[in-house]
C-alpha cells in the first residue's frame, strides 16, 4: 500500500505538470504550425484549417501559401526581421557595455552594499516594463524632461527629436533588460578568486593587462549568459518598438500584433511567429554548442 | 654593509586593529626565512606588505638597496606564491608559467626556452599543454612555484606553501622546496604556522605573535633558547614548573618546585625569586626503578598516547606538578606502557631553561 | 585591492543606475503635478490620485488583473514545485526530456508567439469540444499560470539543488517515511523560494501585456491592457500616478522578496 501510493505521487508530480504544459504550451504551437499552413478566408474563425477531424475523417491539407506570400512580400516582412536582428543586437552591446561595469563594481563592493546594489538591479526588474517604458516617454518626447531641459539651458532651440528613432529603441531595450545582462555577469565575477588578481599584478600585470588576460576570459560564461538573456527576448520585443519606435523600428513582435489584430490575417500571423521563433533557436543552439566545446 | 633585504619599523593598521606592530629584521642574500605563528599573527599581512598589496601604515622595506615605498606590485622585483596557488585555471601549465615573461615582453623563443627550463626544475616537462584543473595538488603547487619562480625575482615570497598538501606529500615537498632555493640561490620568505614546516626548511625563523616579531634565530636556537614563555610553548611541546629560587649550587642552581630541583640560570637571579622553568618532553627519562640521578622524583602516568616512534606520557608528579615526558623507542616497543602506573622521572639540570612570567 | 574599482567603471556604472532609476523618478515626481501639462510643473496636487479612484475602468482592470494575479500565480507555484521536484528528486524517468523541453522553452519564447499560439489552440478547443466559451479572466490565468510555472520551477529548483540532501537522510534515517520527511523537512527549508516563486509568478502576470491582449476577450480587460490603450493616447497625469502606485506596491513585495532571500543567503 505504501510503496503503491509512493508510486502514484510519483506519476502525480511528473505527469500534472507535464500535462499541462503539453496541452497549455506545446499544443498551441503546433495548432500554430496548423494554422500557419492554413488558407486564410473572410469568416470565423479568418482560416480554413489544414489540418482538420470532421465528418469526412481526418484531412490534411497544408497549404504554403502563408510562407509564399511573405516571400513575394518580402520586404514588408525582411526589414521588420533584419530590424529584429540589428536593434536586439546593438541593445545587446549597450547592454553589455554599462553591465559590466555595474557588475564589476557590485561584485567588488562589500558584502552590505553589495546586498543594497543588487536589490537596487533587481527591482525595475519586476516592475512592469510597460510602465518603464511609459516613464521613458516622458522624458524624450519632444516636450519631455530632456528636452525641456535642454532648451531651457540654451543647448537647442527646436526639441531634439528622440523618440521613434533607434536611440529611443535602445534606450527602451538598456532599461527593460539590463539587470538581465547585469546578473549572470555578477555571478561570474563575484566567483572570481581575488588572490588570482593579485597574482597578476605580482607577475607585472597592469590593470588593463588584468583585465584583458584575466578578468575577461574567466567572466566569458557570464557574457555569454547575460547576451542570450538580453538578445533573445530583445528580438521579440513588443511593448518597446510599439512605443518608442516609428515605422523605421518596426519588428517582428510588432508585425505579428498588427496582422493579427488589424489585419486579422492570422495564417500569416503565426507563419511570422515560426520564423521568429527560428530566429530565436539559432543563438541558443550556438550556445548549447559552445558549452558543449568548452566541456571536451 | 647594507643588508640585501631591510625591513624597518613596520606597522600596518586595519581601522583601530594593529595587525604588524613596528616588526624589524634584515635578511642577507640567499636565506631561507620562515615567518611563525599562530593565524591571526599579523605574519601574511606582513608578507602582503612586501609584496605590495597592502601599504605599510609606518616603517621601511628595503630590497637590495632600493626603496620599496612607492613600488607597484608589477614593478617589484618580488614574487609571490599563494596558498591557494592562484593558478590561471583559464591557461595552461605554460602559459600559467610564461605569464610574467609575456608582461615583460621578451622574445617568444626566449619565454619558451624558460618556460622549458623552470618545468624542468619543477619535474613538470611534458606537462606544459595540460590545464591547472587537470593537475594533482601537488603538481598544482609546484606550477605555482614554477610561475613565481620564472621572472627571476630577487625575493620570493611563499604563503603556507605546504599547507594544501596531505602529510606524506608535504614531507617529500619540503626537501624539494630547500633544494630548489639552494639550487637558485633565492632568498626566500615562507610563512607558516606550522611550526615543524618552518624547522625543516629554514635558516632561520621569525616567531610572531600578535603583530610583533617576538624571536628570531636558527631553528635550534629557537627550539632550544626560547625568548619567551609563548614561544618555548608555541614550538614543540614543552612543560613548564613555578618555581622559586633558593641558592646557588656549583653551576646550577637550586629550586624549589614541589621537590628540590637543579637547573641552569643566568647570574641575575636571586634566592626567593618565583621563575617559570620549562623543560621538553624528550628530555625527560621515565624509568620503573629510581636510577639516583638528580632530579629525580617519583611519578603516576595519567595518560599516554603510543606514536610508533615513540610514546608521549602525562604524569603527575609530587604535589600534582604536571609534565610531559616523550620515550623514543631505540628498541622494539615491548612493554606495554598501560601495564606502568607509576615509575620515576629524572633529567639533567643542562636541559632546562627559565622564563620570565 | 579590493577597493581598487577604477573611476571609469564607476561612472559607467553610476550612469547605469541612473538609465535604471532617472525615468520612474521623474515619473513619480510628476504625477503630483497639479497642470494637465505633463512636463510643465504647474504646482504640487495629489488630485491626480483622486481621479483615479472614480475611474471605474480602471478599478475594474485592477480588481481583474488581481484575481488573475492571484490565482494564476499559485497554481504556477504548486505547478513550479513539481516540476522541480520531478528534475532535483527523480533522476530518471519516462519523458524527462520532454518535461525539461516544455518547462524550459516559455522562457525564452517571445510573448507575442506565446499569446498568438495560445489564443489558436483557446479558438480550436473552443470549436472542437465548445470549451472554453469565448474569452475572459479563465484564459488569461490559464496562460499566465502555464509561463509563470516555468519561472516558478526555476527558482525553486535553485533552491531544492542547493539542500543538503544528508539532511533528508538524516531524517528518513531518523525513522521518518517520505510523506512526512517532505513536509516536516524540505517544505520548510525551501519555503523562502516558494515564496519568491509565488511572488516571481504574480508580478509576471500582473504585469503581462501581451499576452493578456491575445487571450483576453470583451470584458475582460487587464490593468496593462487598459493602461497600454491610455498610453496610446498620449503621456498623462493620470497614468503617472497609477504606474507611481504599481511600481510602489511591486517594489515593497520585491522588498520583502530579496530580504527573504537574502537573509537566506546570509545564513549561509
Amino acid at each position: 500500500m505504501h510503496s503503491f501510493l509512493q508510486k502514484f505521487g510519483r506519476l502525480l508530480v511528473i505527469w500534472l505538470p507535464l500535462g499541462w504544459l503539453g496541452i497549455f504550451f506545446m499544443l498551441p504551437l503546433v495548432e500554430m504550425v496548423n494554422v500557419s499552413l492554413s488558407e486564410a478566408r473572410r469568416a470565423v474563425p479568418p482560416y480554413n484549417p489544414a489540418f482538420q477531424i470532421g465528418k469526412d475523417g481526418i484531412s490534411f491539407q497544408p497549404a504554403v501559401d502563408n510562407y509564399l506570400l511573405i516571400y513575394e512580400y518580402w520586404e514588408d516582412y525582411l526589414w521588420p526581421a533584419v530590424n529584429s536582428v540589428r536593434l536586439a543586437f546593438f541593445s545587446t552591446l549597450y547592454c553589455l557595455l554599462f553591465a559590466y561595469p555595474m557588475a564589476w563594481w557590485i561584485a567588488r563592493s562589500n558584502k552590505s552594499l553589495q546586498h543594497i546594489l543588487l536589490v537596487l538591479i533587481l527591482m525595475p526588474f519586476w516592475t512592469s516594463s510597460l510602465l518603464r517604458m511609459y516613464a521613458l516617454i516622458g522624458l524624450l518626447n519632444p516636450n519631455g524632461v530632456i528636452n525641456d531641459f535642454l532648451i531651457w539651458a540654451g543647448i537647442t532651440v527646436t526639441p531634439i527629436q528622440m523618440m521613434q528613432t533607434d536611440f529611443s529603441i535602445y534606450s527602451g531595450m538598456i532599461l527593460t533588460y539590463l539587470p538581465l545582462m547585469i546578473l549572470p555577469l555578477y555571478a561570474s565575477l563575484v566567483r572570481l578568486d581575488n588572490s588570482v588578481l593579485e597574482a597578476a599584478a605580482d607577475l607585472g600585470a597592469k590593470n588593463w593587462d588584468i583585465f584583458r588576460t584575466i578578468i575577461l576570459p574567466l567572466s566569458m560564461p557570464g557574457v555569454i549568459a547575460g547576451c542570450l538573456l538580453v538578445f533573445i527576448p530583445a528580438v521579440g520585443e513588443f511593448v518597446i518598438p510599439a512605443l518608442l519606435g516609428g515605422p523605421e523600428q518596426l519588428m517582428l513582435g510588432k508585425v505579428i500584433w498588427t496582422e493579427f489584430f488589424r489585419n486579422r490575417d492570422w495564417p500569416v500571423a503565426a507563419a511570422i511567429a515560426i520564423i521568429l521563433i527560428a530566429i530565436i533557436i539559432l543563438p541558443i543552439v550556438y550556445a548549447r554548442y559552445q558549452d558543449k566545446e568548452s566541456i571536451s | 654593509m647594507t643588508p640585501f633585504i631591510r625591513i624597518q619599523n613596520i606597522s600596518k593598521k586595519f581601522g583601530k586593529l594593529l595587525a604588524v606592530d613596528d616588526v624589524s629584521f634584515n635578511l642577507e642574500r640567499g636565506e631561507l626565512f620562515s615567518l611563525l605563528g599562530p593565524s591571526g599573527c599579523g605574519k601574511t599581512t606582513l608578507l602582503r606588505m612586501l609584496a605590495g598589496f597592502e601599504k605599510p601604515s609606518e616603517g621601511y622595506i628595503e630590497i637590495d638597496g632600493q626603496d620599496m615605498a612607492n613600488v607597484d606590485p608589477a614593478d617589484r622585483p618580488v614574487n609571490i606564491m599563494f596558498q591557494s596557488y592562484a593558478l590561471f585555471p583559464h591557461m595552461s601549465v605554460s602559459n600559467n608559467i610564461a605569464y610574467g615573461l609575456k608582461r615583460a615582453s621578451l622574445p617568444s623563443d626566449e619565454i619558451k626556452a624558460r618556460v622549458e627550463e623552470l618545468l624542468r626544475l619543477v619535474h613538470l616537462s611534458g606537462m606544459g599543454a595540460r590545464k591547472p584543473s587537470t593537475l594533482s595538488g601537488g603538481q598544482r603547487q609546484r606550477v605555482a612555484l614554477a610561475r613565481a619562480l620564472a621572472r627571476r625575482p630577487k625575493l620570493l615570497l611563499l604563503d603556507e606553501p605546504l599547507a594544501a598538501l596531505d602529510k606524506k606529500l608535504r614531507s617529500e615537498t619540503q626537501f624539494e622546496l630547500v633544494n630548489i632555493q639552494e639550487q637558485l640561490g633565492t632568498t626566500f620568505i615562507v610563512v607558516t604556522h606550522d611550526q615543524e614546516e618552518a624547522m625543516t626548511l629554514s635558516t632561520r625563523i621569525g616567531v610572531m605573535d600578535n603583530g610583533k616579531l617576538v624571536q628570531t634565530g636558527t631553528p635550534n636556537e629557537i627550539y632550544e633558547k626560547p625568548e619567551t614563555r609563548f614561544v618555548a610553548d608555541f614550538v614543540g611541546d614543552i612543560s613548564f614548573l613555578e618555581a622559586t629560587v633558593i641558592q646557588r649550587a656549583g653551576k646550577y642552581w637550586l629550586m624549589k618546585a614541589a621537590t628540590l630541583i637543579h637547573a641552569t640560570g643566568s647570574s641575575t637571579l636571586t634566592s626567593g625569586m618565583k621563575v617559570s622553568l620549562a623543560i621538553r618532553p624528550e628530555k625527560i627519562t621515565l624509568t620503573s626503578q629510581p636510577t639516583g640521578q638528580l632530579n629525580e622524583f617519583p611519578v603516576e602516568i595519567e595518560d599516554w598516547a603510543f606514536y610508533g616512534a615513540g610514546t608521549q606520557y602525562k604524569v603527575i608528579g609530587p604535589d600534582g606538578i604536571k609534565l610531559k615526558v616523550y620515550q623514543s623507542h631505540n628498541q622494539p616497543s615491548q612493554a606495554n606502557p598501560r601495564q606502568l602506573e607509576t615509575g620515576f622521572v629524572h633529567f639533567s639540570p643542562d636541559a632546562t631553561f627559565i622564563l620570565e612570567g | 585591492m579590493r577597493s581598487t574599482v577604477p573611476l571609469l567603471v564607476k561612472l559607467l556604472a553610476i550612469a547605469g543606475f541612473g538609465i535604471l532609476y532617472i525615468p520612474v523618478m521623474m515619473m513619480m515626481i510628476y504625477s503630483f503635478n497639479r497642470g494637465k501639462l505633463v512636463s510643465v510643473w504647474a504646482g504640487f496636487s495629489t488630485k491626480w490620485y483622486k481621479e483615479l479612484w472614480y475611474d471605474d475602468v480602471l478599478l475594474t482592470a485592477l480588481y481583474k488583473s488581481l484575481l488573475i494575479g492571484f490565482s494564476s500565480a499559485t497554481i504556477s507555484t504548486i505547478f513550479g514545485l513539481l516540476i522541480a521536484i520531478a528534475f532535483v528528486r527523480f533522476a530518471h524517468f519516462r519523458g524527462r526530456l520532454f518535461l525539461s523541453l516544455v518547462a524550459s522553452a516559455p522562457l525564452v519564447m517571445p510573448e507575442a508567439v506565446t499569446g498568438l499560439s495560445m489564443l489558436l489552440l483557446f479558438i480550436a478547443m473552443e470549436a472542437s469540444f465548445g470549451w472554453p466559451s469565448g474569452r475572459g479572466v479563465d484564459t488569461i490565468m490559464i496562460a499566465h499560470a502555464t509561463f509563470g510555472m516555468c519561472f516558478a520551477a526555476v527558482v525553486i529548483q535553485t533552491r531544492l539543488r542547493d539542500m543538503d540532501k544528508s539532511l533528508e537522510e538524516a531524517a528518513r534515517d531518523l525513522g521518518g517515511r517520505q510523506p512526512f520527511v517532505f513536509l516536516s523537512i524540505i517544505l520548510p527549508l525551501i519555503l523562502p523560494s516558494i515564496i519568491a516563486a509565488w511572488l516571481l509568478s504574480f508580478t509576471l502576470s500582473f504585469d503581462d501585456l501581451v499576452i493578456a491582449s491575445f487571450v483576453s476577450g470583451p470584458g475582460s480587460s487587464t490593468l496593462p491592457i487598459v493602461i497600454f490603450s491610455k498610453i496610446r493616447l498620449g503621456v498623462s497625469p493620470e497614468i503617472n500616478a497609477i504606474a507611481t502606485l504599481m511600481i510602489l506596491t511591486i517594489s515593497a513585495l520585491v522588498m520583502i522578496g530579496s530580504f527573504l532571500v537574502l537573509r537566506r543567503d546570509g545564513k549561509k
